[in-house]
């Protein structure tokens, strides 16, 4: 029961929040900021991340397949598609769900104890939609940059560790890159991570916003909002897997 | 004039309100008293639109609020201005953005107009000087003016002040009191202000509602409140053995 409240409140949530923006002017400025808040800050932890991720998927790869049948290559085609297919859009998601998901509820519940969501509604201001609309969208456009980026330093990552540890030559793993490449591949991952983003700010945004009490409830707000985004990202990676690449 | 008439509320069956009926006067200062869980902020919520009766209507001037549209009542939400217990100023903005939102979102004012109506808003509360400032930068009484500023930009009929002294020092609390009353006499709005604070019962209460259980137990103003002989208002108001010397001594 308990599960189908929150599922229905989170509809109800959602539609309030895709309503028209209030001033256009004030909407597209929000966006800016969000960008920069949300994504932007964010290229650092994105960067960091998937570079020794890369760098670990190669050298577990090598360690794994040292059977001389095996060639070489297959190190830069496994961390390819490693980066591509999953770590890329699902595993940034996920880190993204904390980093970014705790920022919102927590912004959001905050103001809602401490009544500035209160000042928006006496003002007749869609609370929801002034406040989470421009952060999914800001995501929205900012999750397919920040995928890139990962796909790229990665895999970047990954020839470094496979060079520098003397498991693989440049050549090599660079023809592996480019060894039955499947384009769509790209394509999938960047629509996955446009799911996530709506995801993870939707319900953060939710959390948020249905914050009762004070600061403990802030902080419980938060964490609920990581947990429930996170198990999402997870389920909404399964079905869309189906989907696209069955 | 803003009236409540046989307002009801309850929230998960526990009555907080029964049965409301009070006029709160345009130009004057209303003052709502009652003791913490008394059902006023519940009061003042309804009133302003933030909760629901279950049933009773609250009307703004004869316009009946509670059976309104959204879309209607966003017109009314234009003429409201509302204090927060906190001051609830949004802490990404500095104090001029605060002042001047309800500016941005509902007028097509030139930025330069804007601007100048938030510094003669900030001017009208005494405040200059503070409009780069961040909310977390000020002092608790600057916030409430700056949230007061913010609440009378848009020229409201109607202002709501809920506890607009807490946290306040008594002379603080008095600057505000009294710029509360100044601005609802220049303005002539029609302004409640909610409040367990003697001080302000006595300085600026020119209509005052008293709330007992959730029930209207009293009405009257800051002079009758000295010779009422309502047990539960004498009991909340001249709780203190100081009080209850000055009632004797009277």
């Amino acid at each position: 029961m308990n599960f189908l409240y929150h599922l229905g409140r989170y509809a109800i949530f959602v539609k309030d929040v895709f309503r028209r923006p209030e001033k256009h002017r004030i909407f597209f400025s929000q966006i800016g900021k969000e960008m920069e808040a949300l994504g932007l800050s964010s290229v650092g932890i994105v960067v960091i991340i998937s570079f020794f991720m890369g760098a670990v998927i190669t050298l577990q790869l090598a360690y794994n397949l040292e059977i001389p049948i095996i060639p070489k290559y297959t190190l830069g085609v496994g961390a390819r598609d490693t980066m591509l297919l999953e770590f890329s859009s699902t595993m940034v998601s996920l880190i993204l769900a904390g980093k970014v998901g705790s920022h919102i509820a927590s912004q959001i519940g905050t103001m809602r104890v401490t009544e500035q969501i209160d000042v928006l509604d006496v003002m007749g201001i869609n609370s929801a939609n002034f406040l989470v609309l421009p952060k999914v969208v800001g995501m929205i456009l900012m999750m397919p940059i920040l995928v890139i980026i990962s796909m790229g330093v990665g895999i970047i990552g990954g020839w470094l560790a496979g060079v520098v540890a003397g498991e693989v030559t440049s050549a090599d793993f660079v023809y592996g890159l480019q060894y039955a490449f499947v384009p769509f591949y790209i394509l999938y991952s960047l629509i996955k991570s446009v799911v996530f983003a709506f995801l993870i700010t939707t319900i953060a945004g939710y959390w948020g916003y249905y914050t009762n009490g004070g600061s403990l409830e802030v902080g419980q707000s938060s964490t609920k909002a990581v947990v429930v985004s996170s198990i999402q990202i997870l389920l909404f990676n399964l079905v869309l897997t189906q989907l696209m690449l069955a | 004039m803003i009236e409540a008439i046989n307002i009801n509320k309850s929230f998960d069956n526990k009555i907080v309100l029964k049965d409301i009926n009070a006029s709160f006067k345009t130009g004057c200062t209303n003052l709502i008293i009652g003791q913490s869980g008394s059902g006023k902020t519940v009061l003042l919520k309804s009133l302003v639109g933030l909760h629901k009766p279950d049933s009773g209507s609250v009307m703004y001037d004869s316009r009946n609020f509670t059976a309104m549209s959204s879309d209607q009542k966003g017109e009314i939400r234009k003429e409201i201005g509302m204090l927060f217990q906190g001051s609830a100023l949004f802490d990404s903005m500095n104090v001029e953005e605060n002042v001047r939102f309800p500016l941005d979102m509902f007028t097509n004012k030139s930025l330069e107009e804007r601007r100048e109506r938030a510094n003669f808003c900030l001017k009208r509360v005494n405040l200059e000087n503070v409009n780069n400032l961040l909310p977390s930068e000020i002092s608790g009484g600057m916030q409430k003016r700056v949230a007061i500023a913010r609440a009378i930009a848009l020229n409201p009929r109607y202002l709501f002040c809920d506890e607009p002294n807490s946290g306040l020092d008594p002379k603080t609390a008095i600057v505000i009191d009294e710029l509360i009353q100044e601005i609802t006499r220049e303005y002539d709005m029609t302004t409640i202000i909610n409040t367990h604070d003697m001080n302000s019962v006595l300085a600026i209460g020119e209509n005052i509602i008293f709330i007992y259980n959730g029930a209207k137990y009293w009405e009257g103003s800051n002079e009758d409140i000295m010779h009422s002989d309502n047990k539960e208002l004498n009991d909340f108001i001249f709780a203190s053995k100081f009080f209850k010397k000055i009632r004797d001594r009277l």
